[in-house]
């Protein structure tokens, strides 16, 4: 990549969990005075190899990757993973253990919003403060001045110490503040895009509009894979500080929910009994291509292969199970009007509308049920075979007005509203 | 805009910022702490600002804690204890003393406990450490001239009731004392912060740390009263050499001897040197420690 802004080589960070206590001091003065003299440390542990690993905990282990100039890069991976621990690295918040990392460009980072506020303070001298802490110089806040006031919504309040300020004055300014740095590189936590609704839409769409416009790169941290797939054009996965995953963000989601979400929720594979056999299943797109991300905009088909090898005598209908990826059930859909029940290869094809599923990821089921007169018999059930990742047109859905968070819901289907003047 | 200037600058050299596990010791990066000297200024001014808030005597209380300090040392050292003064009224010979020291001690002080009370800020977002303390030792440099005039005008009042006082052109020098000052402190007040974040309890040993300080410097005596075969061993204070050096100016007693002024500086800036790395070295994990 010859237009890398940032490059991470063997990232390893290493905490230690000892605890430090009033021994410390006298400890270590003890194990010095014993190095100078050339004697045995007294503090040296006898069991020191099995000791070292209880007691530090790798949170990277040797991380890797670049990320180019003008990318969104989002960063997944469940609660511990290292993620914050990396953004932490690249704040300069902390150091690594291991490996380096190279960066062109002056860097800003959003891990909180806010911070340096002094309560006793205006909200003027704040702006100032919070800007050149956050690495604004005085003259660059200056100018920005009327704008991040405008933003803030605090009007007259501005030369009124914060203290006084209500709670959401309070961090709207903040926000403000934050919303107005141009780095060339900006790293922001995910506390960013949570509360102010606002705000939200603001500094979601000043993301995608500065990596746009401006090439600016932007690394973005959150749970919220919606706004990962929707927003970001590239992703990583951690898993207890580990790289799993590098590539595309709709792939990165994929990933984080195929192989680390699902591994704590037990994949469950109901197998053949012998008379039905599973053979394939896949989703694809309107052009016959197999996916596993698609717009919200957009229909798809989900296919299902499977083979009658010996002759039954109930309807054999196929049937699919969708699921969010939190397990949720949003629907069973099956066949309807099979009447075939002849041996052979047989293939399935389930057409899903646009407009069904919210901007999310789904997992999907793929089943096979007998229904005979007295009874029905599950022939297979592939539970949670295939990955949906349902991505949304952030900036482009006319429904949103701009606003980029989550919309909440398992469904988004698409409802025909009218609105007319009435007096 | 610095934004662009930037920008040509990374087509010139490879990369701007290198993230490392540990630095060279002497890569300071002092640069950086001149593109931030408008966050220094803005720290000065907030701690200003803060300090006094809802206090009912407000800037009052920097001319205040010398008076009282002045006046407990006349009691005890001047009437009760009869230390020499050389001549010099009393009060004015220990409201001296108080001005200066007050300014080294307080740099220490509020310079000493950098990480840990700011750990909430520097946990959060980057910015050149150092500012902190630097700022601190700037703005104490502001509470230094309240009491320094509190200081003159006690002084004339002595003079003109016709106290035998001499100014002496050593007064010129007044600057430069203020400048070591302000090295030493800080020299001294980030070496301790940075042990601080793994020894806590160096805040505590701190406190009387600095007092016990003041008695090995001429604050509350004059250097005459040091025996001569132990005054270079004593000189080896660098505050020592910046106490005679203000008693000098002012009240004409004692004597300015270049080597002692040497030694004091060497000292001061070896402080500063030593205090510089470790900060610098701690700078980059303390978090991991606080």
């Amino acid at each position: 990549m010859s237009n890398s802004v940032i490059h991470i080589e063997n990232i390893s960070k290493e905490y230690h969990l000892g605890k430090i206590d009033h021994g410390t001091l006298y400890r270590d003065m003890q194990s010095w005075w014993a190095r100078i003299r050339g004697k045995e440390d007294p503090n040296a542990r006898i069991d020191f190899k099995t000791r070292v690993d209880k007691e530090n905990f790798l949170a990277l282990n040797d991380v890797s990757f670049e990320v180019g100039e003008g990318e969104i890069f989002g960063l997944i991976g469940r609660n511990g993973a290292g993620k914050s621990t990396l953004l932490k690295i690249l704040s300069r918040v902390t150091a690594p253990s291991k490996g380096n990392i190279k960066i062109k460009g002056r860097v800003a980072s959003l891990l909180e919003v806010g911070t340096g506020f002094h309560p006793e303070l205006t909200g003027r001298e704040n702006i100032f403060l919070n800007g050149a802490i956050l690495g604004m110089t005085k003259k660059e806040i200056q100018s920005k001045l009327d704008e991040i006031i405008d933003f803030a919504e605090v009007g007259a309040h501005i030369d009124t110490p914060v203290k006084r300020y209500s709670s959401g004055m309070y961090v709207r300014l903040a926000f403000a503040v934050a919303a107005h740095l141009d780095p060339e590189i900006l790293i922001v936590d995910e506390v960013l895009a949570v509360g102010d609704i606002a705000f939200q839409k603001k500094c979601l769409g000043k993301m995608k509009d500065v990596s746009e416009s401006e090439g600016r790169t932007v690394i973005f941290v959150s749970h919220n894979l919606a706004a990962v797939s929707g927003l970001c054009t590239h992703g990583v996965v951690l898993d207890n500080g580990n790289m799993v995953y590098n590539g595309s963000a709709v792939n990165a989601v994929n990933h984080y929910v195929e192989n680390v979400q699902k591994k704590s929720s037990d994949l469950q594979l109901k197998g053949d009994d012998g008379d039905i056999v599973f053979i394939s299943g896949r989703i694809f797109d309107f052009s016959g291509n197999s996916v596993n991300s698609v717009s919200l905009k957009e229909s798809f088909s989900i296919e299902m292969i499977y083979e009658i090898k010996n002759k039954i005598s109930g309807i054999p209908v196929p049937n699919f199970h969708f699921k969010t990826a939190e397990g949720v059930y949003v629907f069973v859909d099956n066949a309807d009007r099979v009447t075939e029940n002849a041996p052979g290869q047989y293939r399935a094809v389930c057409n899903v509308p646009a407009h069904l599923m919210n901007d999310s990821s789904y997992t999907i089921g793929l089943a096979l049920t007998e229904y005979s007169k007295a009874s029905l018999h599950i022939h297979f059930y592939q539970e949670n075979y295939l990955n949906l990742t349902v991505t949304d047109d952030i900036f482009n859905n006319p429904k949103r007005y701009g606003y980029g968070g989550p919309i909440p819901g398992v469904l988004r289907p698409e409802l025909n509203w009218e609105i007319s003047k009435v007096n | 805009m610095k934004s662009e200037n930037l920008t040509v600058n990374a087509s010139v050299k490879e990369w701007d910022l290198v993230i490392k596990p540990k630095s060279n010791i002497f890569e300071l990066h002092l640069g950086d702490l001149w593109r931030y000297r408008d966050l220094i200024w803005l720290f000065v001014k907030r701690d200003l600002t803060i300090n006094y808030k809802q206090t009912i005597l407000g800037p009052i209380w920097f001319v205040v804690q010398p008076v009282i300090m002045t006046l407990i040392f006349t009691l005890v050292f001047g009437l009760f204890a009869r230390i020499s003064t050389d001549g010099v009224p009393p009060f004015l010979f220990y409201l001296a003393g108080n001005v200066v020291w007050a300014y080294f001690a307080t740099c220490v002080n509020e310079t000493s406990n950098t990480f840990v009370s700011n750990a909430s800020i520097f946990g959060k977002v980057y910015f050149p450490r150092l500012t902190v303390p630097i700022s601190v030792v700037i703005g104490t440099v502001v509470k230094f001239f309240v009491q320094l005039g509190l200081f003159i005008a006690v002084y004339l009042y002595f003079y003109l009731n016709g106290s035998d006082l001499k100014i002496t052109i050593a007064l010129l020098g007044l600057p430069l004392l203020i400048l070591q000052m302000g090295i030493l402190s800080l020299g001294v007040g980030i070496l301790i912060s940075s042990l601080v974040t793994k020894y806590r309890d160096l805040t505590l040993l701190m406190a009387f740390g600095v007092q016990i300080w003041m008695y090995a410097t001429p604050v509350i005596y004059p250097l005459s009263m040091i025996p001569e075969k132990y005054v270079f061993l004593y000189m080896f204070n660098p505050m020592a050499s910046i106490l005679e050096w203000f008693k000098y100016a002012v009240f004409g007693i004692g004597s300015l001897r270049p080597e002692f002024i040497l030694i004091s500086w060497m000292i001061t800036l070896l402080i500063f040197a030593i205090g510089l790395v470790m900060f610098n070295k701690i700078e980059k994990s303390f978090m991991d420690t606080v």
